[in-house]
């Protein structure tokens, strides 16, 4: 944007009279191709206007966009018509088309047609991921080049028979491509804006699009959520998607208000008689085929599997990124002391629980060994001083690290209330979310200072068995009424308490405090939110989503040294060290090297995790029976 | 319904024609053979109803000319069953003549196989190929007749039908499935005689019969369900009214064919399926209210009250515009009742959880039921539909020409068939019926082969939990069960089949995950806490469904896992109340319910996999097992093996300990699939071991099981215990089985009985030693103390009657004082279990009693 140009590249497929119809052609796959070699020049992705960030009436139907999403749910396949014939009614001219990227057909489908071809697609409900942070949402959005897209917003009034109109007839600017036997004909615009005016328009965005998306529940997985959400339809390979994927997806916008008036129409011409009327309940009308105006739909050309979502992150994988890891690498050492320093301010002078929270903040479940998730790393925050709203103001501070994240506010109410698991709802055919659907590596904030006396309810019990399920394993049972089906997570559980939690985690770790209750109000008030130039924040924040996906091995002579370091352990007492606790200390020792930038261990990471074990331990000990959640 | 897509279908269809003439004989002209069928059959043709069905009659000139025309359409030989003609205005009805069965029977329409059916016959050979799309392709068949778009030549198809209905003899069939039916003849006559007596006209065909009694009618039969069943129907009833003249049915005999294909997964159904006959499974989650659906609009002119019906035409009626008898326009008024109207149901289906890739959400399909079917099936019901898969294409708007490019999918189902019902019933072979391919059956059973497959199987199992052999071993033969037996007929009812298992333990020893290693493992599997999980959440509840109003039986962890395994944490906590439920479960199999004025017994033949922690946080060794747990020996005596997983506090060990799990956290994902046997490879194992391997006891085998029983009396007679109970072999028997499922051996030999033995006893090594003697105590699973400590509390209660005796007339003491005098005088250590133990039984006794810190004598 800082050129004061803007891009933008739109594709449309012009249908001509060759042969859609024939399977063998593969022209499906060269579009897709095509178009991949596109996005890899430069950095064309970047002039690809996101619908995350520019509000959808800005848009330009059938336009290429992107969206960084989270697979909500799932629908049934669905059977469209691949290619099918039009006839003409003046001149019984048949012309053969192609359906594929578009929901609603020309006129005149002829339904007797021999070269009707039946193809499937999948439709996947798609949101924004979940607990995104604003930061997350600020940079990426200011990192992109303004579309050209972007014109007055009386464009939406249009027709969109006459958006039809403007594809099909920008002829002047099409460049032909004749591929073998098929035609596909690819429009750019170029063109040149003075920035400043679009941008103000864009940036300010209707208030109207949310407000009339209240009626419809846009089932987001967290509360207060906003944003877009979209149906994708997938053409291919729609097996390698999982339920809670996360995605970038390239695809082109279709907003025909022909679809939204399929449901508004609906109820004035419903005939008994046709068959077709009566399969679908108003409920699942609302939900599958919601107005286009809310919920857009999205036809997918090609999507980006997203590892994380830090926009700080070049996109392409780490491997494939050598000079960004190496330069990054070399400073992790010294980031990871700054970020030290801060943290244990932030946790009233702590240092040893700082460097367990470095630890936390990356783990990241790597594999599973049948149920075992190895690499998880659960943190409970004992002894949180429950004055002056401290665990609000922790929680603001390491949203301001980590792209994602919940703060779940424990109280009784809340967990009587709220829904954490996914249900499915077969009235509405549709997976009703719960807070608990969240994208990998989300930091989950339990605050369980806010928990009081009180009875947990069925539903209670049932979200409190679903957080320590979604600890121990890592998984969480989605409600399916007449069987339970099991997702696996990956998410980063804090819980924050007075005693000792009554979760389950991986380790526990008690706060000392080095500030004296009077002085607690003034201290926080002290902590600063953005102590920090935003230059460094981003060092933290690079550091942290960086260490995360760092590749790990343990050496030989290293297993050696631990075996006989266990089998030492155990001699002097047997009773002090488990199989468990080698367990938490070979992650332990695995994210200590990792926080320093070392991708295998060493002798002095492997004394040093002992080490912070034990002065964990030792500091249980002292408090230990502070409530009545000890073992 | 003919859509536009399936033209496809027809056309991938069209490759098998060639053999379809030349199974005639090109020594009968079709002509000729059409006219004598039609003179044979004549008589039982339906009664001719319109001028359209007079020119078939056998007086009617034959012209083959005439079938290429459309109003060939209603030619006998493909006569729709939905189409008006079949049913005749009322007075034509009656005009049957009496010794003609199919005329006097009304045909009922199928609404299942399309509303409308507008497929005429066409000559190949007089009809140029570019008229019906059909290639012809054989240049001297002759003139063939076949219905338009497909290859399917009625003559022909109804004859193959009536020759496989008359010779089909089920080589593969077993008493029980066919029960009363003579196996040696042909199995389908003795259904058309189970119709004539039972009087109910459905005929249910097995496809994979068809398909290995003719697999060319099989073919069609997939691909054009729609002409085909109505064929069949004809050539079924032919040969009913043939056979029994006098029998009264209802309406028309009707086929329905089920297993078609093999029972395809929804998610594999694609745009080629569609008009095709399908069999997939899924499980009911939504039904709709009855829909009655028009079939056949009655309009009657307001002038001269002349009447017409008119046929629905794709969910259209065409009004009328002209009264044909008085010539007024728009005269005619619709008649809703005379109108014909079917019963239609709309049914959603959902994926079996077991089909489904991981990650993913179940799929759903639309299912519609029409006439008996409506009703049959309920949510929650798991079943078998077979029907033909339609595609409709769904209109944007009435007033826009354009559609939306989607077409609506939905099933007419033609078959149901609940798998679970088939479960209540015993028989589940066709329930868990995993197709295995033959490759997968080859690796199985090479794996099988291998002498040391029982340990590779035991180590394949939960590799991330170290050691524990003998444990894995145990679990390992609880997947496999042991064989079921009935002994209804002796009284004794079913005999229990599934292994037990407790592990007990020290907190920490992965005891929950080796719980959720075997949930994740077995198909029907459930997985509960004792802490969280009440009587009614193991058993069953009754609620009222939100949705019907109607009071349903929610089935609990216990009933689900029927024919799995119910893994059962932190049994420990659980409420007396909630376990209590379990004796009934664990021993008899079943569970007896009367709540809500429902009373019924369920099966529960689920395997029990428990974990229970100490009472003490940490295992005392100087206690016994059930001191440890304090679980009621009645319920302990059901388990069949009991482990202890303790630390095992030795260098050794630690150090195997150590590198197992140091290269758990740093082996990558490869090396560890190379190590050990993949665990979808494990499943299937167990899954065909568990349908097809039914072993039974050798000679020697029973000789070795009678040999290891009264051995194990033995033990214990000798020191005037009883170390073993009839429970104890009967829990050999099943271990010796399910060891020899695991060798895929169908007979159990002595080798099974050694194993089973040495498990057998590990566990009771374990768990039923007597921490103050070291001998094996079985006494002290069975109840609940030893027999060392039986004697000693014998012995404490006669030295505080003493106690008392000798303190003279006192009628009240006080607990403590006594407990302290008893202490004080005796030389071993008293506990306060002790000789609250010692107190009761000198209670029972009505020697004294205790009421709170106050003990009284009664005599």
């Amino acid at each position: 944007s800082t050129t004061g140009e803007s891009w933008s590249l739109t594709l449309t497929i012009i249908y001509s009279k060759t042969d859609f119809s024939n399977p063998k052609s593969g022209w499906e796959a060269k579009v897709v191709e095509f178009f991949k070699d596109r996005l890899k020049e430069k950095d064309a992705h970047t002039w690809v206007p996101s619908l995350n960030d520019v509000p959808l009436h800005y848009l330009k139907p059938n336009s290429l966009v992107k969206f960084r999403c989270l697979i909500q749910d799932m629908f049934d396949p669905e059977f469209f018509m691949g290619a099918y014939e039009t006839v003409d009614p003046s001149t019984n001219a048949k012309v053969l088309r192609c359906g594929r990227y578009k929901d609603v057909t020309e006129c005149g489908v002829d339904f007797n047609s021999r070269n009707t071809v039946t193809a499937e697609r999948q439709t996947f409900y798609c949101v924004p991921i979940p607990g995104e942070n604003p930061w997350v949402k600020e940079i990426s959005s200011s990192s992109r080049v303004v579309p050209s897209t972007s014109y007055a917003p009386t464009r939406q009034k249009r027709s969109y028979e006459e958006d039809d109109m403007d594809d099909m007839d920008t002829q002047p600017q099409k460049q032909r491509e004749p591929h073998s036997g098929w035609e596909l004909v690819y429009i750019y615009f170029l063109q040149t804006h003075g920035n400043g005016d679009c941008k103000r328009q864009e940036t300010e965005a209707p208030s109207s699009q949310t407000a009339s998306a209240s009626h419809l529940d846009l089932n987001f997985p967290l509360p207060g959520e906003k944003g877009p959400s979209c149906l994708v339809k997938v053409y291919e390979d729609w097996d390698s998607f999982k339920l809670n994927d996360t995605l970038e997806v390239f695809g082109i916008l279709s907003v025909s208000p022909a679809l939204s008036a399929l449901a508004d129409e609906k109820d004035a011409s419903s005939s008994i008689l046709d068959p077709t009327e009566s399969m679908e309940t108003a409920e699942e009308q609302r939900v599958h085929s919601p107005p286009a105006s809310l919920v857009p739909r999205l036809h997918m050309l090609y999507a980006r599997p997203l590892p994380h979502n830090n926009p700080l992150l070049p996109s392409a994988t780490l491997e494939d990124n050598s000079a960004f890891l190496s330069s990054t690498l070399s400073e992790m050492a010294s980031v990871r002391a700054e970020l030290l320093t801060y943290l244990t301010h932030v946790l009233l002078g702590d240092a040893l629980a700082a460097e367990y929270l470095i630890l936390h903040l990356i783990s990241n479940v790597y594999a599973r060994r049948d149920v075992l998730p190895l690499g998880k790393f659960a943190m409970n925050l004992s002894g949180c001083p429950a004055a002056a709203l401290y665990t609000q103001r922790f929680y603001q501070i390491i949203q301001q690290l980590v792209p994602s994240s919940f703060y779940l506010g424990m109280s009784l109410q809340n967990m009587n209330q709220m829904r954490l698991v996914p249900k499915k709802d077969y009235v509405a055919n549709r997976l009703v979310s719960g807070a608990l659907q969240l994208a990998r590596n989300t930091f989950l904030f339990l605050d369980e200072t806010h928990l009081e006396q009180g009875q947990l309810d069925t539903t209670g019990v049932r979200n409190v068995t679903a957080l320590g399920n979604l600890i121990s394993w890592q998984k969480v049972d989605y409600d399916f009424n007449y069987h339970q089906m099991e997702f696996p997570c990956n998410i980063n559980v804090l819980i924050a308490s007075e005693g000792r939690s009554l979760l389950p985690s991986d380790c526990q770790i008690h706060l000392q405090s080095q500030v004296s209750p009077p002085n607690m109000e003034e201290y926080l008030s002290n902590i600063q939110l953005h102590p920090q130039t935003s230059s460094q924040l981003n060092k933290f924040r690079i550091y942290l989503s960086v260490a995360r996906q760092l590749d790990y091995s343990i050496s030989d002579e290293m297993t050696k040294s631990v075996e006989d370091d266990f089998v030492d352990m155990r001699k002097d007492d047997p009773q002090s060290v488990s199989a468990e606790d080698l367990h938490r200390m070979l992650v332990v020792a695995r994210l200590l090297s990792l926080s320093l930038g070392q991708t295998s261990l060493t002798r002095d990471s492997w004394l040093r995790a002992k080490h912070i074990d034990m002065l964990r331990r030792s500091r249980m000990e002292q408090h230990q029976c502070v409530n009545g959640n000890e073992p | 319904m003919s859509s536009p897509t399936s033209t496809p279908g027809r056309k991938r269809g069209r490759d098998g024609n060639p053999a379809t003439p030349s199974s005639e004989g090109p020594t009968s002209p079709p002509s000729q053979r059409r006219r004598g069928q039609d003179s044979s059959n004549g008589d039982l043709m339906p009664m001719p109803t319109s001028p359209a069905t007079d020119m078939l009659s056998p007086a009617a000139p034959q012209d083959t000319s005439l079938f290429s025309s459309p109003r060939a359409s209603v030619l006998p030989n493909e006569v729709d069953m939905s189409s008006p003609l079949m049913y005749g205005t009322p007075s034509s009805r009656v005009e049957g003549t009496p010794r003609s069965s199919v005329r006097g029977t009304p045909a009922r329409q199928r609404p299942d196989l399309g509303s409308v059916r507008k497929a005429p016959q066409v000559d190949l050979h007089s009809e140029p190929p570019s008229a019906d799309g059909a290639v012809a392709s054989e240049p001297n068949a002759g003139q063939r007749l076949v219905i338009w778009g497909t290859d399917v030549n009625v003559g022909t198809c109804k004859e193959k039908f009536q020759r496989f209905l008359q010779r089909f003899i089920d080589p593969t069939a077993t008493e029980d499935e066919n029960a009363g039916l003579d196996l040696n003849e042909p199995l389908y006559m003795q259904k058309l005689e189970e119709i004539s007596v039972v009087g109910d006209p459905v005929l249910n065909v097995n496809c994979l019969q068809v398909q290995s009694f003719d697999a060319e009618l099989y073919r069609q039969l997939i691909c054009y369900p729609q002409e085909v069943i109505p064929t069949f129907d004809m050539a079924v009833n032919e040969l009913f009214f043939e056979r029994f003249p006098d029998s009264i049915l209802e309406y028309q005999i009707q086929v329905r064919p089920y297993n078609a294909l093999k029972t395809r997964n929804m998610r594999s159904l694609n745009p080629e399926d569609i008009d095709q006959l399908i069999t997939i499974s899924g499980m009911v989650i939504r039904t709709s209210q009855l829909i009655p659906e028009m079939q056949e609009a009655f309009f009657q002119c307001q002038v001269c009250a002349y009447s017409t019906r008119v046929e629905v035409d794709r969910g259209r009626i065409a009004e009328p515009a002209v009264c044909r008898h008085c010539n007024n326009t728009h005269s005619l008024a619709l008649v809703h009742n005379r109108s014909a109207f079917s019963d239609k149901q709309m049914i959603k289906i959902q994926e079996s959880p077991e089909d489904m890739p991981a990650g993913q959400t179940p799929h759903t399909t639309i299912v519609y039921a029409h006439n008996d079917l409506v009703d049959k099936v309920q949510p929650g019901d798991r079943i078998n539909i077979t029907g033909i898969y339609r595609a409709v294409p769904m209109r944007v708007s009435p007033i826009q020409s354009n559609v939306k490019s989607v077409y609506k999918t939905h099933i007419d189902a033609i078959h149901f068939r609940k798998t679970d019902e088939k479960r209540l019933h015993g028989l589940d072979e066709d329930a868990e019926q995993k197709l295995f391919t033959e490759d997968r059956v080859q690796t199985l059973k090479e794996l099988a082969a291998k002498p040391d497959v029982y340990e590779r199987l035991s180590s394949a199992l939960a590799p991330s939990i170290y050691e524990h052999e003998d444990i894995k071993k145990g679990i390992l033969l609880q997947l496999f069960g042991g064989t079921r037996k009935d002994f209804s007929q002796t009284g004794r009812g079913n005999f229990r089949a599934e292994v037990n298992i407790l592990l007990c333990g020290d907190p920490g020893t992965s005891k929950s995950q080796l719980l959720q290693y075997v949930f994740n493992l077995v198909p029907r599997g459930q997985y509960t806490s004792g802490k969280g999980s009440s009587a009614v959440g193991l058993t069953a509840y009754v609620m009222k469904d939100p949705e019907t109003r109607q009071l349903v039986l929610q089935t609990g962890a216990l009933v689900l896992s029927d024919n799995g395994i119910c893994c059962i944490d932190e049994f420990d906590k659980m409420s007396d109340s909630t376990r209590s439920v379990l004796h009934e479960v664990m021993e008899q199999q079943t569970l007896s319910i009367a709540k809500a004025g429902i009373i019924c017994q369920l099966n529960a033949r689920t395997a029990v996999l428990a974990a229970a922690n100490p009472v003490e946080s940490q295992w005392n060794p100087k206690k016994t097992t059930i001191e440890n747990i304090q679980l009621p020996h009645t319920l302990l005596s059901r388990f069949d093996l009991i482990f202890l997983m303790l630390d095992p506090q030795d260098e050794a060990y630690d150090r195997r300990l150590a590198h197992h799990l140091v290269s758990l956290y740093y082996q990558s994902e490869e090396q560890i699939e190379e190590e050990f046997l993949d665990m979808a490879v494990l499943r299937d194992y167990i899954a065909y071991a568990r349908t097809y391997i039914n072993p039974r006891l050798s000679e020697e085998a029973s000789q070795a099981l009678i040999e290891a029983y009264v051995d194990m009396r033995k033990i214990g007679s000798g020191r005037g215990m009883v170390s073993a109970y009839p429970r104890q072999l009967e829990s050999l028997i099943r271990l010796a089985e399910a060891h020899a499922k695991v060798r895929f051996s169908e007979k159990v030999e002595t080798i099974d009985v050694e194993e089973a033995k040495r498990l057998h006893r590990e566990a009771l090594k374990q768990s039923a030693t007597d921490p103050r003697t070291g001998f094996v105590d079985i006494s002290i699973l069975t109840t609940g103390m030893s027999a060392t400590a039986r004697k000693r509390k014998e012995e404490v209660a006669q030295a505080l009657k003493k106690l008392i005796q000798a303190k003279g007339k006192t009628p009240a003491m006080k607990y403590q004082q006594l407990l302290d005098d008893l202490r004080g005088q005796s030389e071993t250590a008293i506990t306060k279990e002790l000789f609250d133990e010692a107190l009761r039984s000198l209670a029972d006794e009505d020697y004294l009693t205790v009421t709170g810190k106050t003990v009284r004598l009664l005599a």
